[in-house]
């Protein structure tokens, strides 16, 4: 496409729906999941109770004595099928048609650097359907942080039948801390995602149509 | 029409996000406890699969077993159950051939075994603690309980009930526990006896034990009735 040409992005249904599932179990987990971390907080805090997700806590400790871990555990691991399913289909959809390839490699030091520089001083161009090299390595690391959450998941749901797992994490406490760091990245990663997504709104309209088109941006050259 | 659907589908997801942000949680509807009640049952099935029969949890050595361990349940320690020697008796029920009830003095007299082992509470917390007592198996054997029935319940003195799948029960680390860190199990801990299962979570080890019995449907537990998973292995 040359430079004049009407920027186009396109997300194929299998793309859009794989997304969107990944995106629903990710907050059904993170609210469930801080409903659970403070039944019993690694650190010294414990999250909201109104951003956690599990049913009113008075009513749960009135009817049965637990502040609704009972439904936040429940959640979790209802949603981590959803997670897991939709983030294999992800991947494996992205691998066999190409798309990670041509659109999400080329990546390496210097590259990124490069990026980095020119988005920290506001000079990077964003064009409607391409990745820089700072967004390429973003979605890695978000895709990364949910095969960890997923691995360590595994360690505390089952640290006997998968015993050597956790011994990878450093122990059953070390599963948890992992779980909980790459957590954090995520929740970081949701939160620049969705405040890119604002700024470019035509973003979410192809993700969630499959199609958005833009003017192409003034760029040095041309004419 | 598609758009339509589309924009439904869009919608619906921001009042996923929306309900979390502003805490106005949809988990107490009922038809949303039914849906993650199915899927409980479905991780029944998924959990028993992948339970290894002789896989054995993993022990530790003497030092690492806590001594002090942490009192839990949902009544404070001084409320716990005494049982006198004199009058206790641990009934057998269902499919058990020798249902004869058997006192302490029996109890303590049968051969023990011991283990150094972490107990995973479903909180998130864990501790390793040092058990000594009979395998559960042997004991099945000896009383001649149907080992082809699918289930071994407990019932409690403190109103505490709990049941536990066959493969668990006959799991060489589940134990009837009469000692902790070398010492006669305390009160609050469950004397006489508490059931040790290092596999499952730790509110599946029920304490106080009055009555064991064998069957083949499934046992209520006293946290899966508020909402707990049911195998909660580990």
């Amino acid at each position: 496409m040359s430079a004049g040409d009407l920027e186009v992005q396109t997300h194929p249904i299998a793309a859009r729906v794989t997304h969107w599932l990944m995106a629903l179990a990710i907050l059904l987990l993170i609210g469930s999941g801080w409903r659970i971390y403070n039944a019993s907080p690694i650190f010294d805090f414990r999250f909201p109770e109104a951003v956690t997700l599990g049913g009113d806590v008075e009513d749960a400790l009135a009817l049965h004595n637990d502040p609704g871990v009972a439904s936040a555990l429940a959640w979790h691991f209802a949603a981590m099928w959803l997670l897991a399913l939709s983030y294999l289909g992800f991947v494996l959809w992205n691998t066999i048609t190409g798309h990670f390839r041509r659109d999400f490699l080329p990546i390496g030091p210097r590259l990124f650097w490069r990026d980095f520089v020119a988005a920290a001083t506001f000079r990077l161009q964003h064009r409607l359907g391409e990745y820089n090299v700072v967004q390429r390595v973003a979605y890695w690391g978000a895709l990364g942080s949910v095969a960890m959450m997923l691995l360590s998941g595994i360690a505390i749901w089952k640290p006997v039948q998968t015993y050597p797992l956790e011994v990878l994490f450093g122990g059953f406490q070390g599963a948890r801390i992992v779980h909980f760091v790459f957590m954090t990245a995520i929740v970081l990663f949701i939160a620049i995602h969705v405040a890119l997504v604002i700024l470019v709104p035509k973003t979410f309209v192809a993700m969630t149509l499959g199609r958005a088109t833009a003017m192409p941006h003034a760029r040095k050259g041309d004419a | 029409m598609d758009l339509e659907r589309r924009r439904l589908f869009g919608g619906s997801l921001s009042l996923g996000a929306l309900t979390l942000l502003t805490g106005c949680d949809i988990s107490d509807h009922e038809s949303v406890q039914k849906a993650l009640a199915l899927v409980s049952r479905w991780n029944d099935r998924v959990q028993a699969a992948i339970f290894g029969a002789n896989r054995l949890a993993p022990t530790f050595a003497e030092d690492q077993a806590v001594k002090d361990f942490r009192y839990n349940a949902w009544y404070g320690p001084d409320r716990s159950p005494r049982l006198d020697d004199a009058s206790y008796r641990l009934t057998l029920a269902g499919q058990i051939a020798d249902k004869r009830p058997w006192t302490i003095e029996r109890l303590h007299a049968l051969p023990r075994v011991s283990q150094i082992t972490r107990h995973v509470c479903v909180e998130g917390w864990s501790m390793i603690g040092k058990w000594s007592g009979i395998p559960l198996r042997d004991f099945l054997g000896q009383i001649g309980a149907d080992t082809t029935a699918r289930y071994v319940g407990f019932e409690c003195a403190d109103g505490y009930y709990e049941g536990i799948d066959m493969p668990t029960a006959l799991h060489p680390q589940t134990l009837m526990a009469f000692q902790l860190s070398d010492d006669i199990l305390p009160t609050r801990y469950g004397y006489p006896f508490k059931i040790r299962i290092p596999t499952k979570l730790g509110f599946k080890n029920p304490k106080f034990v009055t009555t064991i019995y064998v069957s083949n449907q499934q046992p209520r537990g006293f946290w899966t009735d508020r909402g707990y998973n049911w195998f909660s292995g580990i």
